[in-house]
């Protein structure tokens, strides 16, 4: 028998890689492009990134984008952690199924119907959109994939580490922060990058709870493709798409690191 | 490890003056009273009364599933008892917490912080207290001495063998000094030799703490070897408490002395009692048996003789005259080294365990299987029981 990968293996990785990533490799080609016209290369040029921080509109949207990724995602870490320790840790305490299942309803409910229901809160209660109401609306989005990761690595760790902590003189909310904190610190960390990356590439939530002088990096490249693709989209984009895979790398490198060490 | 290494503490003199439980003026460290707990249907741990004195090592012995574990964690506050109360040095432990319990637990998987170094864990309960950092070092320091891992302080957890951690553990448990130490299967993660070294080793730290140690365990070798007292507990209940001599020669039911040791158990009825001796009546043995009994039993009643495989002789001719005679063939036999365990099958067609130490080297063996063999047992090695 011959080993290692078959010829057909290989061109069926290639095909299905190239499917995936041909797009994005063509818009990071691009945006070094020198032509004005996208579809036309007019060789070499970093032009267009440095037209990029004159356009302050542009600017403005990163900034806000950040910010909101920022709280959000810290928002969504800290109810989304207590939402998994509550989860791991209470036992079997009535409507346990139903509070589980009401954390994760947000990862297979369809974005559009979460972002309507979003406003129809924020305009029921009077809230002007803006801002705050992006923030929040990420937090409550995000705040089950901070469940799902912080979850599977409570299952994983022992109880008994929290009762010796426990018997040693630490109160309950002690011995979290003195032995359970540290020991899901790095499962917390990928939570938070993932919340803040999904935060960064939300259009649809964003779009639907955004206000006046808010708008998100995602919805000023939405609405800029709208008028024509400009190099300079192109060159944003690139970056967005830098950040977004550091952000997932980095996730996934902190867990592997500890998954490395506690075995 | 080395042999030397083993305490040189003359234990078994100590330990038999050592009986706090026969003096009634003295008040017991801990009391269990009418200790119950429930797991939704099941009953844990039922009503449960138990004492136990300062100094002492005491043992709870029984299979798993049986409440060892959780009567452990009712007294370090991790359980709530349903019904009874737990009393530590005259004081009611109802409604305080673990952390505010002055008893500390050794945990089955250690649990030891993966994220704080060796000396830091031992540091951890001290820290709780509000020890002064220099009192900390110091009494950090005179932990890792106790228990020899001087070299070790800066390391993290899972840069240890199994049996450093075990004693990172200890030393951790010991250093707020407690006023009594849990301690859950303590060695059951340990190979066997390091086992058997450990369980001295534990025995002689408890010596020179002078601390009060209770000690969980399904092992009854373990509980055999460090207890002063062990208690053998069956389905929530304690079936016996004692001595590990006295539970084990005189058990006081057919669970304790099958649960403890090997032992074949005949049963048979009474054909008469002086109140000094018993003779029973059996299919197993035509001469019928003797064994010491103090109590009356009813003549006719069902009783039943426990005779460890030790205490059997296996003879190759016909003995003389006297109770206790049994005629078979051996049907198995098992060389463990030390001991030859023999199973014999009796004319009755039940199956008796007799052990021979081998006292001379082996060079061809004297018994095979198929032989035609007798056992015999004296009246005094075996025990008479009746439940």
């Amino acid at each position: 028998m011959k080993r290692g990968p078959s010829a057909f293996n290989i061109a069926s990785v290639v095909a299905g890689l190239a499917f995936l990533h041909l797009p994005i490799v063509l818009l990071v080609v691009y945006s070094f492009n020198a032509s004005r016209l996208v579809t036309v290369w007019g060789g070499f040029s970093t032009k267009w990134y440095g037209a990029l921080l004159r356009d302050d509109q542009l600017l403005a949207a990163i900034w806000v984008t950040l910010r909101v990724g920022l709280i959000s995602a810290s928002l969504a870490t800290v109810l989304g952690t207590l939402a998994a320790v509550a989860l791991v840790r209470s036992g079997r305490f009535k409507g346990r199924l139903l509070f589980s299942g009401m954390i994760y309803a947000p990862l297979v409910m369809p974005e559009v119907i979460l972002g309507l229901s979003l406003l129809l809160l924020f305009v029921a209660f009077g809230l002007p959109r803006g801002f705050w109401t992006v923030t929040v609306s990420h937090a409550t989005v995000t705040l089950c994939y901070v469940t799902v990761v912080v979850q599977a690595r409570l299952i994983s760790f022992d109880k008994a580490l929290e009762e010796a902590a426990r018997d040693l003189g630490c109160t309950p909310l002690k011995a979290f922060f003195a032995v359970t904190l540290p020991n899901i610190a790095p499962a917390v960390a990928a939570a938070w990058m993932l919340a803040f990356t999904l935060s960064l590439d939300d259009l649809v939530i964003a779009s639907f709870t955004s206000g006046p002088g808010a708008t998100t990096l995602p919805m000023r490249i939405y609405s800029q493709v709208r008028l024509g693709v400009s190099p300079e989209i192109n060159a944003v984009s690139t970056l967005l798409v830098g950040l977004v895979a550091t952000g997932v790398i980095a996730a996934y490198l902190f867990q592997n690191r500890r998954r490395g060490r506690d075995a | 490890m080395s042999t030397s290494r083993r305490p040189r503490l003359n234990i078994g003199a100590v330990r038999s003056s050592f009986a706090p439980w026969a003096d009634p003026s003295l008040e017991p460290l801990v009391r269990f009273e009418g200790v119950t707990k429930r797991f939704g249907n099941e009953t844990a741990v039922n009503d449960v009364s138990l004492s136990i004195y300062e100094s002492e090592f005491f043992a709870l012995l029984g299979p798993s599933g049986c409440g060892k574990t959780t009567l452990m964690r009712l007294l370090a506050g991790f359980e709530t008892p349903d019904a009874g109360r737990i009393t530590l040095a005259g004081e009611d432990l109802a409604g305080r917490s673990p952390h505010q319990r002055p008893v500390n637990m050794m945990f089955q998987s250690y649990a030891l912080f993966p994220h704080l170094s060796v000396e830091q864990n031992i540091a951890f309960g001290l820290k709780q207290q509000g020890t002064p950092k220099g009192q900390i070092a110091d009494r950090v320091t005179e932990m890792l001495a106790l228990v020899r891992l001087e070299g070790l302080a800066r390391r993290k957890p899972h840069q240890l063998s199994g049996g450093q951690r075990q004693r990172v553990a200890l030393a951790r448990a010991i250093a707020p000094n407690p006023k009594m130490l849990l301690l859950d299967e303590p060695l059951a993660a340990l190979d066997k030799k390091l086992r058997e070294e450990t369980q001295f080793e534990l025995i002689a730290l408890q010596q020179r703490l002078g601390m009060t140690f209770l000690i969980v365990t399904h092992d009854q070798e373990e509980a055999m070897v460090t207890a002063d007292r062990i208690a053998v507990m069956r389905e929530g209940h304690i079936v016996q408490i004692g001595r590990p001599a006295e539970v084990y020669e005189t058990p006081n039911s057919r669970y304790v002395a099958d649960f403890i040791g090997d032992v074949n158990l005949f049963e048979g009825a009474v054909t008469a009692a002086d109140g000094k001796r018993v003779t029973l009546a059996t299919p197993d043995c035509p001469v019928g048996f003797e064994a010491l009994e103090d109590d009356r039993l009813a003549v006719g009643s069902t009783a039943w003789l426990g005779v460890r495989p030790e205490k059997i002789q296996l003879h190759l001719d016909p003995p003389k005259e006297g109770p206790n005679r049994m005629a078979g063939k051996v049907a198995d036999y098992g060389y463990l080294g030390d001991w030859t365990t023999y199973v014999v099958e009796l004319e009755s067609g039940r199956t008796v365990r007799a052990a021979r130490a081998n006292a001379s080297r082996l060079v061809a063996r004297p018994i095979a299987c198929d032989d035609l063999c007798w056992l015999t047992f004296a009246p005094d090695a075996a025990v008479v029981l009746t439940r």
